[in-house]
């Protein structure tokens, strides 16, 4: 049998004790400089009420019960550091440490968004910089760096939108179309910019079908939100027609840049007819991501566009960088201060590191990645698109759910390999979907081994499916009652 | 060029090629149409070797004025505050920051916990029943709570006090709109709410009541009055607040909030010109299930050991698609493991001993400014920010203060015309008596 792997260092079963659990009375993580002016009492400078009572149930402990606790949490957790991360259309790359360096340099990180902008030229330098480096690489004409993720570049991208076409009087366009493979902040952003989601079709090749299409669209359409390569890892080859049919009806084509890493320098969304497009920075520009976040999610637009983004917006007036508040169409603002800074500092010092030789090797070994693991693993598992991926590709498992093995089970028995799962049951156009995406930074190497294990997996599936039903075998706990979690929500600690 | 982050190899990419049945890499992009396709490479700076990278980037860096080589008292809703050194060295723990969203509970369990123990600080600093696992920032969490009030009242009104950080009020404003939401601002009095405006102004279509705690002007705000008033008509009462003030101050819990937000940048998270900073999101157990944004909840596995899992997510985008009411997606995950971080060695004495440093050293600011003879308008209790009237231009006073290693206060009339010539002073912490002291003898002989 193929080696398993331990999660964390040991594979201890008990329960891992809460911060608030090993907490004492009287024990301190801290100390301040002693209060170098007068005292003076709490009750003279608060009114009657307005001074805590109870205080609040924060843990009692000692810095090494502190730095103790937190390691071992970090042993129970994978990350790409620990090990390959094929989670498809989260780009999970390897996260380069001088990133990390720089944007914790003091004049990076202890800089206050309200300074006098002369003391704060070289952020600001940083940014237009960064901005003119997107602005190249998307192909459009201007970029803010003002949204905090993608699903948030994905809003303030319809609320330009809808802005545009108000200021033109057409108040009836309502509907925003996005495919029926589109990840799920596509329809839930048209939501709340207060748009009506109409889904288009996806053909029998996995693309958007342009008979349904030319039927949804029509005087109503205020946009199409497209991902291209679109989930299945696969370009829209009628991207000019695509664009036509939207153009055609007066609607404007949004690009989702999720998936950005498969095209950099082979395809920008502004010569492919995109009007605006958001990137997310923690994936294809090394984030990183945190767990969840900070992520960043910047807009480019093409220049009809432009008297339309958040305020301010970053200008450049002879060797001076300003911010610009006069902008009298703006939709406003979408964020307090200027954007993630730190998630930019980081996307800025990766671009600067890759270089445009770099960004193309980049897409070409994330794409070459995914054709080779797809290749590899079509005879063992269903492949529902038989043609060239981009940068990841969609398997299903519905052969092995014949079998009594579902997708989940396959997923949870790659734990046990070590490896962190596929994206799965995703997108929801695909039975069972596997959604893999190796990204440019893992070896040869690394791809055959986590193939050979896919493909021990499939042999399990067929020679003892207990095996794959009931994993995880080796991590630290078990699959978790996400039931019960629902059914009476527990979100708390309370001491007991 | 060979880089460091890209493995492949000659022999490699031949091999892989050869599985693959092609030739070149270029036939992968042979589906992207002639006309779209992009030739050659971009535009852009050439790759720099990481040494260079980093002394050019050094150098960038030391164009700006940080706030450790400069004394700030620049606050307006980001501060500096002591960060515990211990923070950066969890958050550089790869296995976190190098993780994505934990979907897969088995292997993030750290990461889940971290986030359930965050959300146990926020409810017990807050006051309130459950906290989600954090928002972008302060901003967007008030905004998202005027969506979430709209959409549980049924109403389309939200009114936000004039003493609510200006920048959270645009921000409001464009979320509203998003959902044909009208936004009505209640003035301010005094440095405070004027709660007879407000009295009128709160009616049966009022679907909640945002005031900031304690106020963009520093001010304390009468959250038992306001509570009053907005639950007369049972709007829901949201406060925007600073978890550090709660060290001391009566968390919004208390006084009946609805929804209580804010930032946690205050607890061990950097100024970074602006963000990633830390946004909260708390509600009473009337609102669980339309909290935005992800929650972590505990269960068991099948052999009865704890764990935790994201849970009801049913609520969220990825479920819902275009019937969710909130679209966030990624969140602040790694400046939440920061904040808890901080908030654990600060501890439940350090809460109160550091935010009791912030008001007792502001309130020495405030009667240093008043001895040397500077009107301090508002009057009312205070915690880290006062507002000090001066006689002249704020901006011309800083770039001086700045020459003399100071970084002064903001600049209201940026915000307001009836503040010109009035400046919005941070003290936290980090400031020392030495420095007050020079801030107000520096300001005094620039406005003599």
């Amino acid at each position: 049998m193929h080696s398993c792997k331990k999660w964390g260092l040991f594979m201890h079963k008990d329960n891992q004790p809460l911060i608030f659990e090993i907490t004492k009375e009287g024990r301190v993580g801290f100390n301040l400089p002693e209060l170098d002016v007068p005292e003076v009492d709490l009750s003279t400078l608060l009114p009657e009420g307005m001074q805590r009572v109870e205080e609040a149930e924060l843990p009692e402990v000692s810095e090494l019960d502190i730095m103790r606790h937190y390691t071992a949490l970090s042993n129970r957790n994978h990350g790409v550091d620990t090990g390959f991360y094929p989670l498809g259309s989260c780009t999970m790359k390897y996260n380069p440490k001088i990133n990390e360096s720089v944007a914790r340099f003091p004049g990076f990180a202890n800089i206050h968004p309200l300074q006098d902008e002369a003391s704060v030229q070289g952020a600001m330098e940083l940014m237009y910089d960064l901005q003119e480096h997107l602005i190249e690489i998307t192909g459009m004409d201007e970029v803010t760096l003002q949204p905090a993720a993608g699903a948030h570049g994905e809003w303030t991208a319809l609320m330009m939108i809808r802005a545009f076409h108000e200021a033109n009087g057409d108040i009836q366009r309502t509907k925003v179309i996005v495919p029926d493979s589109a990840h799920g902040t596509n329809p839930a952003s048209a939501t709340v910019a207060g748009f009506e989601t109409i889904t288009v079709k996806s053909n029998e090749e996995g693309l958007v079908d342009l008979e349904d299409l030319r039927r949804v669209v029509g005087p109503d359409t205020a946009a199409l939100m497209l991902t291209n390569p679109n989930t299945l890892g696969l370009f829209e080859e009628t991207i000019l027609e695509l664009a036509e049919i939207i153009h055609g009806v007066g609607g404007k084509l949004y690009y989702d840049g999720a998936n950005l890493n498969a095209v950099m320098s082979k395809a920008r969304p502004g010569d492919m007819g995109f009007d605006c497009v958001h990137l997310n920075l923690h994936k294809t520009f090394t984030g990183p991501h945190g767990g969840g976040g900070p992520g960043s999610g910047p807009v480019g637009v093409k220049a009809d566009l432009i008297p339309f983004l958040p305020s301010p917006v970053l200008v450049k007036e002879d060797d001076k960088y300003t911010f610009d508040y006069n902008r009298p169409q703006t939709i406003g603002r979408v964020k307090p201060f200027y954007g993630n800074f730190g998630i930019n500092v980081r996307a800025y010092t990766y671009i600067r590191s890759m270089g445009p030789d770099g960004l193309k090797a980049v897409t070409e070994y994330a794409v070459l990645n995914a054709n080779y693991m797809m290749r590899r693993l079509e005879g063992h598992f269903d492949l529902p698109y038989n043609r060239h991926c981009k940068h990841e590709f969609v398997l299903s498992g519905r052969r092995q759910k014949k079998l009594g093995v579902r997708t989940l089970d396959m997923a949870k028995r790659l734990l046990d390999f070590g490896y962190h799962p596929p994206t799965i049951y995703f997108p929801l156009n695909v039975e069972e979907g596997m959604m893999i995406e190796p990204t440019e930074t893992e070896s040869k190497e690394t791809l055959d081994a986590f193939c050979d294990a896919m493909i021990q997996i499939a042999k399990e599936v067929e020679e003892n499916p207990e095996i794959v039903q009931n994993a995880p075998h080796t991590t630290v706990i078990n699959r978790l009652d996400e039931t019960k979690a629902a059914r009476k929500p527990v979100l708390r600690y309370i001491k007991a | 060029m060979k880089h460091r982050y890209l493995p492949m190899t000659e022999q490699d990419q031949k091999e892989m090629l050869d599985v693959i049945g092609i030739s070149a890499i270029d036939e992968l992009f042979a589906d992207i149409p002639e006309k779209v396709r992009f030739k050659g490479e971009y535009n852009i700076k050439p790759a720099k070797a990481e040494s260079a990278l980093l002394k050019e980037l050094s150098q960038l860096a030391a164009k700006n004025a940080d706030s450790k080589q400069y004394a700030s008292f620049l606050g307006a809703g980001v501060y500096d505050h002591f960060k515990p050194i211990i923070v950066d060295h969890v958050i550089s723990r790869s296995e976190f920051y190098t993780a994505y969203t934990p979907y897969q509970p088995e292997i993030s369990q750290g990461e889940l916990q971290a986030i359930f123990e965050f959300q146990t600080m926020i409810c017990e600093l807050t006051g309130m029943d459950l906290a989600n696992s954090s928002m972008y920032d302060g901003g967007t969490a008030l905004a998202e709570a005027g969506n979430l009030a709209a959409a549980h009242t049924r109403r389309k009104k939200l009114l936000v006090s004039e003493a609510v950080h200006p920048e959270y009020i645009d921000v409001v404003k464009v979320y509203a709109k998003g959902q044909n939401i009208e936004v009505v601002t209640v003035p301010m009095n005094d440095g405070v709410t004027d709660l007879v405006k407000l009295e009128e102004l709160v009616d049966e279509d009022t679907a909640g009541v945002m005031v900031q705690y304690p106020n963009f002007f520093g001010q304390i705000e009468d959250l038992a009055k306001v509570e009053q008033l907005t639950h007369a008509q049972k709007s829901l009462f949201i406060v925007s607040t600073n978890p550090l003030a709660l060290g001391v101050l009566t968390p919004p819990g208390k006084f009946g909030a609805d929804i209580t937000v804010g930032d946690a940048q205050v607890f061990g998270i950097s100024e970074a010109f602006g963000g990633p900073h830390c946004g909260f999101f708390a509600v009473n157990s009337k609102l669980m299930r339309k909290v935005p944004g992800r929650l972590v909840g505990e269960t068991t596995d099948e052999e009865g050991r704890r764990g935790y899992v994201l849970t009801l997510q049913a609520r969220e985008q990825h479920i819902r698609r275009d019937k969710a009411t909130s679209n966030i997606c990624s969140n602040q995950a790694l400046n939440a493991l920061a904040a808890s971080v901080a908030m654990t060695a600060l501890g439940k004495k350090g809460v109160k001993e550091m935010a009791t440093q912030n008001i007792v050293k502001t309130h020495y600011a405030k009667q240093s400014f008043e001895k040397a003879g500077f009107e301090v308008p508002y009057q009312g209790s205070h915690f880290n920010e006062i507002v000090v009237k001066v006689d002249g231009s704020v901006a011309d006073a800083n770039k001086e203060l700045l020459e003399k290693g100071i970084i002064g206060g903001f600049d209201l009339g940026r915000v307001n015309a009836d503040l010109k010539n009035h400046v919005l002073i941070a003290v936290t912490e980090q400031r020392t008596k030495e420095e007050i002291d020079a801030l107000v003898q520096e300001m005094g002989a620039l406005y003599a």
